[in-house]
C-alpha cells in the first residue's frame, strides 16, 4: 500500500481517533437524536406467544386514546414484498417462508410484531399498545432443533411438511478413507449455544415520505442495500429513496439486515404523510434483533497414534429460528469454509442441516459461522491430544500447515494465501510461561481452587470476496462484494473521502483519512470521511465481515493513488519535468533531484480547478472514484493465538 | 423499558410523605433509590399511579454506631459501606456495582423483600428491628417478624421505614460469604455468620441465609450445633454441614436446589472460619 515508493507517513501510525471528540462529548447524532416536524412515534404490539394463530386484533380502544394517530396491522401496509433473504444457492433446495414485517395470520416466535401504534408522544404509544387486544389460538411449539427434526414434531411452517430448511455440504467426498487411515477416531457432540450481539446502541429508525421522496435514517450497517430493498417493497424508483446511517453505536453484525421495523416505518410514513420514528428498547433488542450461533455440531476426527490428523467431519445442525433474515441460512456455511483451521488435514467435510424452530432468526453475529468452526476444531484438537496422550502444543505443531506450503489449498477447497502458524505459536510461547502456569495450577489445586489453562489458534476468512466466487453463480449470495470510494480534493487542497462502507464505531474515519492523506501528500486532519448516506457517495456494500478496511480501505487507497497520478502529471506539466520524476515527500510534490522545486497539494488542486494550464486533454478538477473487487477469496487470512486463564475464583466450591 | 404513566410527588417532611402515601391509596408507592422499583415499572410488572419520593425528607439517611447500630432508611449502600459498621457494611459492599450502591438504600432493600438481596439476611441474623411510621404512629418490627414471603413483608402499605436498628456487636465477630457468577450479580446463595467467642468456644452463633427460600432464613440447626463448641475446624465443619437443614430453596436459572444447599454448607463453613479468625 505504499504509493509508488513515495513512503507512507500516516498509515501505520497510532493516531487519536478523529471521530471521537463529538462522540464522547455527547455531540454525536444518532438516529434517536433526530426529530422532524410533525413526527410520530411508533411502538409495536408484539406476540407473547411462540406459535399461535391470530384469531382477532381489536385496535379501536388503542386508536381512541388521546394523542394516538393510527394503529396499523399487516393489511394496512402497502408493501409489495416481505423481508429479503439474499441466499439463492445454485443447486440447493431451500424452504423459504414468506416473512412479512407485521404478522399475517400466525405468529411464530415471541416478539414477532403484529401491529404498530403511531402517536405524538413516545410514552403514550407504548401505553396504547396495551389496549390493542390480540386474540391468539396457541399452536404446538418446538424450540429444540433436534426435537424439531423428529417425526411428529410440531411444524413451524406447515406448508413445507418438515422443519428442515435445507442441506448443504462442502469438502471431501471420501471421508471413509480418512477413518480407514486413522488409528483412532474420536467423536464429540459440541453445542454452540445461541448468543446475542448486544451493541451499546439498540436499533432505531426514522422515516420521512415527502412529495414522492422517501428518506430513512437508520442504525444500519448497509444503507445502500437497504435502499435497494425498499425500492422493491415500496415499489419506488431507487433514485427517490435516500437511506442514511448517521452515527451508529456498534452492531456486531446485528445491524447487517433490513428489519421489519424499517419497512413498517417507511410504509406508515407514506400512508400517514408524517415522519415516523421508532426506537428499540433493550428488551425488544434482546428478543427481536439478530441472534447468533445456535449450532449443535456432531464432530468426528480421525488421527494416527502420533497425532497426525487424517480427517475431520462436522455435521452441523443449525437452528435458524422461525424465519429468515438477510443471510440466515448461509451463516453456517461459513463454518464449512474455515473448518480446516490452521491445519493440514487431508480430508475435511462439513454437512449442514438447517432447521426451523419457534425462536427468533439467527444471522450474522460476531464472526458469523467462523468462530463456530474455530471452536469445533480447537476443542477437537485438545480432546484428541488428551485422548492420545500428547501435549496440546505438540499436536498443533504436528498438524499446522507449514510456512513453505503457502499458498496452500486445504481440503475444503479454499486457498490460504499466506501464514506462519509455527511462528505465531512460537511468539505465544515466548510471551506466556506455560510451565509457570502449570506449576501455579498444581499449587492452587491443593488449596481447592481449580484453574484452567487454554489457548487457541484460528484462521478466518475476512472481507468476503470476490463477487465472482461469493456471488449469485458461486456461493449464491445475491450481491456484489466490491467496495467503492471517491477521493475528492477541494480547490483549497483539503480532501473529502466518500466510502461505500458504513462504519459504526470502528474508527474508520481515522484509518481511511490516514490512507487517503498519504498519497496526495496531505495530513489526516484535513481529510473528511463521509459514509453511510446513499445521497452523497457511490453505491457501496456496507460494513460487515471484517471487510471495511480490507476492501473499503483498499478502495480508498486506489482512488487516492489515481489522485496522486493526476496530481503528478499536473505538477510535471507545470514544472516542466517528467511525471515519473515527481515525488511526494514532506507534504509536497517535488521533482526528483531538485527538492526546492515543488508544489503543495493546494497549489496542485488550485491549478486543477482553474484549468488555465493543464496537460493537453486533461479534465479539470481533482477527484477520482474506485470500485474495487478483490481477487482473492480470502481477502486476508490470519492466524492469532491467545491465552485465556480462568482462575476459578470460586467456581467449584468444595 | 418505558413505564406506564404515573404521578410524582417529592414531599419535604416525613408527615407530608405519610399523608401523600395514605392519600394515594392502593396505587401509591414510595420511591427510594429506585433500583428495584423502577426496573419493575419499566418492565411493566408494576404500574403505580403515584410515586412518593423520599429523597427530600430530612433525617432519613445516616449511620450511628453508639452501642447499638442505627441506620437511616434512606442510607445508600455506599454510605453504609463508608460507615464501616461491621457486617452490614461488609455485606453492602458486595451489592451490585458502584452505580447501584450509590442509589440503592437499605430501607428500599428491606421493604422490597427480595430473598436474593444481601441486607435482609444480615438484619435478620443480627436480630435487628425495623422502625416504621404510618398514620397510626411508629412501631418497631423485629426482623424475624418482618419478612413474610417472596417480595412480601409485614409492613403496611401506608407505612414508611425510617430506621433499621441492630444490637451492638461488641464481643461478636462475623463473616460474610456470597457466591455469584459475576462480581456484580445477586447472590446465588450468601451466608452471614455472627459468633460470640468466650475463651475459645462459641458462646453464641447467628447465621443468616440469603436466597435459600422465599424469605431470608436463619440456619438454626447449624447455630445450635455450634453453640458451646470450640471454634476450630472440626466443629465448624460439622456445624456447617447443617446449614441447609430445613430449607427448600427454589431452583433458578443459575442453580438447582441441591446446588444451593451445597453452596449454603460450603459458604457457611467459610463464613464461620472467617468469623473464627
Ligand atoms: C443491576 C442491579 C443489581 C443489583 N444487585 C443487587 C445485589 O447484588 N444485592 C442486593 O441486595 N441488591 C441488589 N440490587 C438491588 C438494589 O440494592 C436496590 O437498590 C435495593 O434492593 C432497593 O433499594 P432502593 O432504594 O433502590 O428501593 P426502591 O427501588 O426505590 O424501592 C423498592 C421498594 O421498596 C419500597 N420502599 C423504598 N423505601 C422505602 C421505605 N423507606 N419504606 C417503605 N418502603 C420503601 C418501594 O416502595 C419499593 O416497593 C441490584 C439492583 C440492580 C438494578
Amino acid at each position: 500500500m505504499s504509493g509508488n515508493g513515495n513512503g507512507s507517513r500516516y498509515v501505520g501510525q497510532r493516531l487519536r481517533r478523529k471521530e471521537d471528540p463529538p462522540l464522547i462529548t455527547g455531540k454525536g447524532v444518532y438516529t434517536d437524536d433526530m426529530t422532524l416536524p410533525g413526527m410520530l412515534y411508533a411502538a409495536f404490539v408484539r406476540s407473547p406467544e411462540s406459535h399461535a394463530r391470530i384469531t382477532s386484533i381489536e385496535t379501536s380502544a388503542a386508536a381512541a386514546r388521546d394523542g394516538i394517530h393510527a394503529v396499523l396491522t399487516a393489511e394496512d401496509l402497502d408493501l409489495a414484498a416481505g423481508m429479503p433473504m439474499a441466499w439463492v444457492p445454485p443447486g440447493v433446495e431451500i424452504n423459504t417462508p414468506e416473512h412479512w414485517p407485521l404478522a399475517r395470520g400466525e405468529v411464530k416466535h415471541v416478539g414477532q410484531a403484529v401491529g404498530v401504534v403511531l402517536g405524538e408522544d413516545k410514552y403514550a404509544v407504548v401505553d396504547a399498545t396495551e389496549d390493542v387486544v390480540v386474540e391468539y389460538d396457541p399452536l404446538p411449539v418446538v424450540v429444540d432443533p433436534e426435537a424439531a427434526l423428529e417425526d411428529g414434531s410440531p411444524l413451524v411452517h406447515e406448508q413445507f411438511g418438515t422443519n428442515r430448511t435445507h442441506q448443504w455440504g462442502l469438502g471431501s467426498e471420501d471421508m471413509d478413507v480418512a477413518w480407514q487411515e486413522a488409528d483412532i477416531v474420536i467423536e464429540r457432540r459440541i453445542v454452540n449455544h445461541r448468543v446475542h450481539g448486544a451493541p451499546i446502541e439498540p436499533r432505531a429508525c426514522l422515516a420521512e415520505y415527502r412529495a414522492g421522496y422517501l428518506t430513512l435514517w437508520s442504525t444500519t450497517q448497509i444503507p445502500h442495500l437497504t435502499r435497494s430493498f425498499l425500492a422493491g417493497s415500496m415499489q419506488m424508483s431507487e433514485d427517490r429513496i435516500r437511506v442514511v446511517a448517521p452515527d451508529v453505536g456498534g452492531a456486531f453484525g446485528t445491524k447487517l439486515n433490513h428489519y421489519p421495523e424499517e419497512a413498517v416505518a417507511c410504509a406508515a410514513a407514506r400512508r400517514l404523510g408524517r415522519p415516523v420514528k421508532w426506537t428499540e428498547t433493550r428488551s425488544e433488542h434482546m428478543t427481536t434483533t439478530t441472534h447468533g450461533r445456535d449450532q449443535i455440531d456432531r464432530v468426528k476426527m480421525g488421527l494416527k497414534r502420533d497425532g497426525t490428523i487424517t480427517g475431520l467431519h462436522i455435521d452441523v445442525l443449525a437452528d435458524l429460528g422461525a424465519y429468515y433474515q438477510l443471510l440466515t441460512p448461509i451463516i453456517p456455511c461459513f463454518t464449512a469454509f474455515v473448518a480446516s483451521g490452521c491445519y493440514k488435514i487431508p480430508r475435511v467435510r462439513t454437512d449442514i442441516t438447517g432447521v426451523f424452530t419457534n425462536k427468533f432468526p439467527t444471522d450474522a453475529t460476531r464472526g458469523a459461522g467462523r468462530p463456530e468452526a474455530t471452536h469445533v476444531v480447537e476443542v477437537m484438537v485438545e480432546q484428541a491430544a488428551a485422548e492420545i496422550g500428547i501435549a496440546p502444543v505438540d499436536i498443533r505443531r504436528k498438524n499446522f500447515i507449514p510456512k513453505e506450503d503457502f499458498p496452500a489449498e486445504v481440503a475444503v477447497g479454499v486457498v490460504y494465501d499466506s501464514g506462519d502458524y509455527h511462528g505465531t505459536l512460537d511468539k505465544l510461547l515466548e510471551k506466556i510461561d506455560f510451565d509457570e502456569l502449570e506449576r501455579e495450577r498444581s499449587e492452587l489445586r491443593e488449596r481447592g481452587i481449580y484453574r484452567g489453562i487454554g489457548y487457541s489458534t484460528y484462521m478466518e476468512i475476512c472481507g468476503l470476496a470476490p463477487s465472482r466466487i461469493v456471488g449469485p453463480h458461486g456461493v449464491g449470495i445475491q450481491g456484489g462484494f466490491w467496495e467503492s470510494a471517491i477521493v475528492r480534493v477541494h480547490p483549497s487542497g483539503s480532501v473529502t473521502v466518500f466510502t461505500g462502507t458504513s462504519p459504526h464505531g470502528q474508527g474508520l474515519d481515522t484509518s481511511m483519512a490516514q490512507i487517503a492523506a498519504d498519497r496526495p501528500g496531505t495530513t489526516p486532519d484535513v481529510v473528511e470521511v463521509i459514509h453511510g448516506d446513499t445521497n452523497t457517495g457511490p453505491y457501496g456494500m456496507g460494513t460487515y465481515g471484517s471487510r471495511s478496511l480490507a476492501v473499503g480501505g483498499e478502495s480508498v487507497a486506489r482512488a487516492a493513488e489515481k489522485v496522486q497520478d493526476k496530481a503528478k502529471r499536473i505538477v510535471a506539466h507545470m514544472l516542466e519535468a517528467a511525471p515519473e520524476d515527481i515525488e511526494v515527500a514532506g507534504g509536497k510534490f517535488t521533482v526528483r533531484g531538485s527538492p526546492d522545486k515543488g508544489m503543495t497539494l493546494a497549489e496542485v488542486s488550485g491549478a486543477a480547478y482553474i484549468p488555465e494550464n493543464l496537460p493537453d486533454g486533461m479534465e479539470p478538477g481533482l477527484e477520482e472514484t474506485t470500485l474495487y473487487d478483490p481477487e482473492h477469496p480470502a481477502g486476508s487470512t490470519s492466524c492469532a493465538t491467545s491465552l485465556s486463564t480462568t482462575a476459578g475464583r470460586r467456581s467449584t466450591p468444595c | 423499558m418505558i413505564p406506564a404513566e404515573f404521578d410524582y410527588v417529592a414531599p419535604e417532611t416525613l408527615d407530608e410523605a405519610i399523608r401523600a402515601l395514605a392519600d394515594g391509596g392502593e396505587d401509591a408507592k414510595l420511591l427510594a433509590g429506585g433500583h428495584s422499583l423502577l426496573p419493575l415499572m419499566k418492565l411493566r410488572l408494576a404500574a403505580p399511579a403515584l410515586l412518593v419520593d423520599l429523597r427530600r425528607v430530612p433525617d432519613l439517611a445516616g449511620v450511628r454506631a453508639n452501642g447499638d447500630i442505627r441506620i437511616g432508611a434512606m442510607t445508600t449502600h455506599s454510605a453504609l459501606v463508608r460507615a464501616n459498621a461491621g457486617l452490614a457494611s461488609v455485606a453492602a459492599a458486595t451489592i451490585a456495582d458502584q452505580q447501584v450502591r450509590n442509589r440503592g438504600t437499605i430501607g428500599g432493600s428491606l421493604a422490597h423483600g427480595d430473598p436474593a438481596s444481601d441486607l435482609p439476611a444480615v438484619v435478620l441474623a443480627a436480630e435487628g428491628t425495623i422502625v416504621a411510621r404510618g398514620p397510626g404512629g411508629e412501631r418497631e418490627i423485629a426482623a424475624a417478624e418482618f419478612f413474610r414471603d417472596y417480595l412480601e413483608t409485614t409492613l403496611a402499605p401506608d407505612e414508611i421505614i425510617t430506621e433499621i436498628r441492630m444490637p451492638g456487636t461488641e464481643g461478636w465477630s462475623f463473616g460474610y460469604e456470597k457466591f455469584n457468577r459475576r462480581r456484580e450479580d445477586w447472590a446465588m446463595v450468601a451466608v452471614c455468620a455472627l459468633v460470640r467467642i468466650e475463651s475459645g468456644a462459641c458462646a453464641d452463633a447467628r447465621i443468616g441465609l440469603t436466597h435459600m427460600g422465599s424469605t431470608p432464613l436463619r440456619a438454626t440447626a447449624a447455630e445450635a450445633a455450634l453453640r458451646g463448641q470450640p471454634l476450630e475446624a472440626g466443629a465448624i465443619a460439622a456445624a456447617a454441614e447443617q446449614a441447609a437443614e430445613g430449607t427448600s430453596p427454589p431452583a433458578d436459572l443459575n442453580a438447582s436446589a441441591d446446588y444451593k444447599r451445597h453452596l449454603a454448607r460450603v459458604l457457611c463453613r467459610r463464613a464461620l472460619e472467617r468469623a473464627a479468625g
